[in-house]
């Protein structure tokens, strides 16, 4: 048979998400392909995967001049076949995996070109912790599975040349140099197009040139460790990093740094020697130095003690800092104003833990006082920070983080610290490894009303747990009911697993 | 407005004989029909045929030069209903849907056109929506033409060879009197290629000679004694007529093959498929041309007994390859061969997939056990893991060591970290605060039985919102609650598209919930557009559209058919609004259905009008404010609460800059249109103090800027003063 006398054709498969453009670039080779001599054929299962769904589009390409005398045309393929597949073009890092996935990357012909950046797929999203697939693991499987890799993060650099992911991934697709076609045809193509013209060709270049030089490729910085002790001014701050840096070793110094630095700006030195202490009074009753107990806790510690009350939020809401932030996550301009509106529902049951401990108690207490406020605050307020009223408004609240200490918030947040510290100080010379999963629950403690008060809930309940049967209770009981806790937000999770391990 | 423009493309359908057409397969069916002298198209959009109304949307005039009507059909039984036309008078006409969702709503109709036959050619236009990227069940329209006896075209997926089906089909139904469907796989409707055109045909008779000296022969309606007598005509007239066709016209095709004592028979659909995986195995080079002879069926129905007994003569064995099931045509070649005799062994589904979609992966493992067990080629490797290096090692390029080829198959590891990509609804899309409603009231009274629809609303049943028990078809949401019609403590919620309450629910489901008295609630989600199918108008489309007349009012139907509880709410990213009216009428004692019309235009369209429109505003230096949303990071404590009730493509996630926490922050992406719905459910669900809109003024005016800076002053110093008390303590 002739098959190996006569060349093959080319074959490209593009992974892609509906509406990041996928066609375009499939309409792209298919024009690049006819204008230099050859027969394109392309296709794509549209419908609903449109709709932010993952797709797939398939391109062959074939000389003419292969052909036998002018003809007869090839037969050519309406879908890729696992293991002959070219080219595979992923638009994101999972869409790169998921053409490993399906075997349309092979280590004995295929050249995959991916974008490594993530947009991260609704089970990532909506964990109510963190999510996230391993990237790192995607990447090796593109690896083993290509024979040749080419990845880079070309959503950054669309969005740098005010662009789209296709354009950088035809510009990659020419700096490889697998297709027989020369930069000046890619470049022609995109002109004939004549959509965004010029910042397509910007992209384009970046993708050529990276692809061609993978070397430009600059690697994410990692998390930076003080390497030398820093020293604050204000002399109990200095005190307090001091004996951090004497008690800890890394990791756990650097956090408990960043946690003095944390509560200063929450609230003053005295709160951060306090936040000290506390570090103190556990470290104390180690046996040993198992540093991971301390990094958890002073990571954890730190969090806990900076709980967001409205004072908080009002204070993080009016800083200058805060306004040049958004100026530039908005990508607005110089020349052009900024207006920002804060979405605000504070509950009576907030605003009567921002008063004085007494007054706070007498109000919740108070049936009727409830129900008119709960009526008064049944509806949310859009506060225009950057506007005079606005913003004094929030400054006037932040204002009273002096007397912060004497709120009923304040109160009902201490008790549970110290309860909790009690119970880790108990467990942490017989059981570290307890204690550890002890200290990790105050990742439970987070968000705002509804949610803060679930994850309390469930906190106090572990809590009660440990005090009652620590003796009995092992850390991989207590770590599965802390991710059960975090697993959904109706708790069905957490109650199943509270009963499966016979607590409950 | 469709989704789709082709204002550009369909310049091609004035392309003249000898000129090269490119471009996508159903743009060149269009452009058949032209060729073809139709006199009318009618049709209901859907994939993979929505492009081909969009595409004679787009093409009005040119249609009107040839004198031909254009119809947006109400539906697919309407579309059908629509051939009536052929019936009489010597009319050529084609109708288009979506496979069998289409075909089961047209299947009355076609029955009763099928019956009495046609005088003038009838083309059914079925897309298949059938495997990979399919949103609808998985079943083949082949039975609606076996049971009605309509000819089935499945040609080969190329321009030549499906233009010559549309002309072909055209003179095949004239001939046998017989209704002709053309079936075209998705991929090929939006395949890319080219053929050499032809001119374009005026019909030599008009619609309005037809309207103005009508016709009858009451021989053709079907009422007894007629129907009887058109059973008998099937089979005794226009099957053989339909044969002769076939065979004088070779619409099926014959390849010969060097190795004569076995062959396979493949539907047209198929034949790509099969010649690239027979190429694979060394059986075929790419030009098709292969060593096991081939009898290619471009008509799926009838099957032509004597071509199949002159394919299989002499043959050991064949191997027939047919997508789908049940395998209708195994069983009708099965039962040709065991009566005329022939020893020839048939294989079919004991080899390929008994069911899905054939792709090029399970094709190979079929084709390669026929070619093994019949020595074309050797039986070296046969276990599944292994096909991919044996298809490999039979290309030009070396074959991969087996160690290597594995790598394709060592998915576990991956399947953990590859995740589904559901399509969900779009950004800012209009329908998602509906839903976010919906799960706030069943935080309150609880979850509620939700007949869902067809539609972009039913991406409720998937993340973030698991709502929806059933679905039953398009428009039928109210139907599908008729027997949750009880007294009981909750009642039954529906959902309905405009496009679906158009299509049949106003009567299927509103009219007979009022008529059985039901209390339930009905909840049409009115966003001006057949979102779903690319964007189409309807009835209750806002746009002026220059054809149609559009802008009837969804709730003034409602009440026409006697609804007394009718609420039509104006802007759905009011979620508060929104869960307030849905608690009320699912408290609500007043007897007869309750119905909620939620009204907010398709972000995706609304889009498409308004970017051009400020893109020119702004280079003309007028005042423009763009709203868009943010999550601030450092109140954000990454509990994605607004995530789960949300579900925005541009609402997502990213590493949290705070080196004391860990889990990721909630971040809005640039690709925001500010549509509300964020701030909306952070206040309704009283979330989080995170989330903020900015608003950015371009082209301020003078006192603005002068107000602005005033502003800036203020709060400079406040905020300075604030700052220095905290470097003090800062290090």
């Amino acid at each position: 048979m002739a098959t190996d006398k006569h060349p093959q054709p080319i074959k490209i498969a593009i992974l892609a998400m509906g509406g990041e453009g996928g066609g375009v670039l499939a309409d792209w080779i298919v024009d690049l392909g006819e204008q230099a001599g050859h027969w394109a054929q392309t296709t794509s299962v549209p419908g609903v995967a449109q709709r932010t769904g993952a797709t797939i589009y398939y391109v062959e390409l074939f000389p003419k001049s292969a052909a036998l005398g002018g003809g007869p045309e090839p037969v050519l393929a309406l879908m890729p076949l696992p293991g002959d597949v070219d080219i595979v073009l992923a638009s994101e890092l999972m869409e790169a995996g998921r053409a490993v996935q399906r075997g349309l990357v092979t280590t004995d012909r295929t050249t995959l070109i991916a974008s490594t950046h993530r947009v991260y797929s609704i089970t990532e999203k909506s964990a109510m912790g963190d999510g996230r697939v391993d990237a790192d693991q995607l990447l090796a499987h593109a690896q083993a599975a290509a024979q040749r890799l080419v990845c880079f993060d070309m959503a950054a650099l669309a969005e740098r040349e005010g662009s789209v992911i296709s354009a950088v991934l035809f510009g990659a697709l020419a700096g490889v140099g697998v297709l027989p076609f020369s930069r000046a045809q890619f470049e022609a193509t995109i002109e004939r197009a004549g959509l965004g013209v010029k910042s397509s060709l910007q992209a384009f270049a970046q993708g050529f040139a990276l692809a061609q030089n993978p070397a430009l490729i600059t690697p994410p910085a990692p998390m930076a460790q003080s390497a030398t002790k820093p020293v604050p001014q204000e002399p109990v701050l200095r005190a307090c990093v001091d004996q951090v840096w004497d008690m800890l070793a890394e990791p756990a110094r650097t956090l408990a740094i960043e946690g003095v630095r944390r509560m200063a700006d929450y609230q003053d030195p005295a709160y951060a020697r306090l936040y000290v202490d506390r570090l103190e009074s556990v470290h104390q009753a180690l046996p040993q130095d198992p540093m991971e107990v301390m990094a958890a806790l002073a990571r954890h510690l730190a969090l806990w003690m900076s709980y967001e009350d409205t004072v908080r939020v009002a204070d993080l809401k009016t800083r200058g800092s805060r306004f040049d932030r958004v100026r530039q996550e908005v990508g607005a301009q110089p020349a052009q104003l900024l207006r920002i509106n804060e979405y605000m529902h504070p509950r009576y049951q907030e605003v009567c833990e921002s008063l004085p401990a007494r007054l706070g108690t007498w109000l919740m207490a108070s049936p009727r006082l409830r129900a008119l406020g709960e009526r008064v605050l049944s509806r949310g307020r859009v506060v225009q920070t950057n506007s005079l009223s606005g913003f004094l408004l929030l400054y006037v609240v932040s204002a009273f983080k002096p007397w912060r200490r004497r709120t009923l918030r304040y109160q009902l947040e201490n008790q549970r610290i110290e309860l909790w510290l009690s119970l880790v100080r108990q467990w942490v010379p017989a059981h570290p490894a307890l204690a550890l999963e002890l200290v990790l629950c105050q990742r439970l403690v987070k968000g705002y009303s509804d949610t803060h008060a679930r994850g309390h809930h469930h906190h106090d309940q572990l809590l009660a747990l440990v005090a009652e049967h620590g003796a009995r209770l092992s850390a991989e009981q207590l770590r599965a009911l802390r991710e059960a806790a975090l697993a959904d937000d109706q708790g069905n999770a957490f109650r199943s697993t509270l009963a499966s391990q016979g607590w409950a | 407005m469709a989704e789709r423009s082709f204002v550009q493309e369909v310049q091609k359908l004035r392309l003249g004989a000898g000129e090269e057409f490119v471009g996508e397969g159903i743009l060149a069916v269009t452009k058949a029909l032209l060729e073809s002298g139709v006199s009318y198209v009618a049709g209901y959009q859907g994939a993979p045929i929505s492009h081909l109304m969009d595409v004679l949307a787009d093409a009005q005039d040119i249609l009107q030069e040839h004198g031909i009507r254009f119809e947006n059909s109400a539906s697919e039984a309407t579309a059908a209903a629509t051939l009536a036309a052929s019936v009489n008078y010597p009319l050529r006409g084609a109708v288009t849907f979506k496979a069998t969702v289409g075909t089961n709503v047209a299947s009355d109709a076609l029955a009763n056109l099928a019956s009495g036959g046609v005088t003038g050619g009838a083309l059914i236009v079925v897309g298949e929506d059938y495997g990979e990227g399919s949103s609808i069940m998985q079943e083949r329209s082949h039975a609606f033409a076996m049971k009605s006896q309509i000819w089935l075209l499945d040609p080969r997926p190329n321009l030549p060879s499906m233009v010559k089906a549309v002309k072909m089909g055209f003179e095949l139904s004239e001939a046998s009197h017989t209704p002709v469907m053309l079936q075209l796989r998705i991929r090929a409707c939006h395949v890319h290629g080219r053929f050499t055109a032809s001119d374009n045909v005026r019909a030599p008779f008009a619609l309005h000679e037809a309207m103005e000296q009508p016709q009858r022969d009451v021989s053709r309606i079907v009422l007894p004694p007629a129907s009887f007598v058109h059973e008998q005509e099937k089979l005794t007239h226009r099957w053989p007529a339909a044969v002769d066709f076939i065979q004088k016209h070779q619409l099926n095709e014959f390849f010969d093959g060097e190795a004569k004592d076995v062959g396979i028979l493949v539907q047209g659909g198929n034949y790509n498929a099969l010649v690239r995986v027979l190429e694979r195995l060394g059986l075929a080079d790419v030009y098709g041309r292969c060593r096991v002879p081939l009898y290619v069926m471009n008509v799926a129905y009838p099957v032509v007994d004597a071509e199949v007994l002159r394919f299989c003569q002499g043959k050991r064995a064949v191997l027939l390859v047919e997508e789908g099931q049940p395998n209708f045509v195994e069983q009708n070649v099965a039962t040709v061969l065991r009566q005329a005799g022939c020893t020839t062994l048939l294989h079919g589904k004991d080899m390929l997939p008994p069911a899905g979609e054939y792709t090029l992966h399970e094709v190979l493992k079929g084709v390669r056990a026929f070619a093994q067990r019949y020595d074309l080629i050797a039986a070296a490797q046969t276990s599944v893991a292994q096909a991919l290096p044996a298809a490999a090692s039979a290309s030009a390029a070396p074959a991969p060591t087996p160690t290597k080829a594995h790598k394709v198959f060592a998915l576990k590891p991956l399947q953990q970290v590859v995740q589904p990509r559901p399509p969900g609804f779009c950004t800012g899309c209009p329908e998602r605060p509906i839903f976010a409603a919906m799960k706030l009231v069943e935080k309150e009274l609880g979850a509620h039985h939700v007949s869902a629809d067809i539609g972009c609303h039913l991406f409720s049943i998937l993340p973030p919102f698991h709502i929806g028990n059933t679905t039953m078809g398009y428009g039928l949401g109210t139907a599908g609650a008729s027997a949750m019609n009880v007294p009981a403590g909750k009642k039954a919620i529906s959902i309905m598209g405009d496009g679906g309450f158009w299509h049949n629910g106003l009567t299927s489901g509103i009219a007979n919930a009022v008529f059985n008295r039901s209390n339930n609630l009905t909840i049409v989600v009115d966003n001006s557009y057949t979102s779903a199918t690319g964007g189409q108008d309807v009835l209750s489309s806002k746009a002026l559209n220059p054809t149609r007349s559009t802008g009837h009012l969804i709730e003034k139907a409602v009440r026409g058919v006697g609804v007394e509880w009718v609420r039509t709410f104006k802007r759905t990213y009011d979620v508060a609004g929104l869960r307030d009216a849905l608690k009320e009428a699912l408290t609500s004692t007043q007897p007869g259905p309750k119905v909620l019309v939620a009204q907010s235009e398709c972000m995706l369209n609304r889009q498409r009008r308004e970017k051009p429109q400020v893109r020119a505003q702004l280079a003309a230096g007028q005042r423009v404010v763009r709203e868009r949303f943010g999550v601030d990071s450092d109140t954000c404590t990454g509990d994605h609460s607004c995530i789960r009730i949300s579900g925005c493509p541009s609402l997502s996630i990213k590493t949290n800059p705070d080196p004391l926490r860990t889990d990721p922050v909630a971040t809005v992406l640039d690709s925001c249109v500010g549509c509300g719905m964020c701030g909306e459910v952070s206040h309704a669900a009283v979330l989080c103090p995170s989330f903020y809109k900015a608003q950015i003024v371009s082209h301020p005016s003078a006192w603005e800027r002068w107000w602005d800076g005033l502003r800036r002053q203020v709060v400079g110093v406040l905020q300075r003063r604030r700052a220095q008390q905290l470097a003090q303590w800062a290090f």
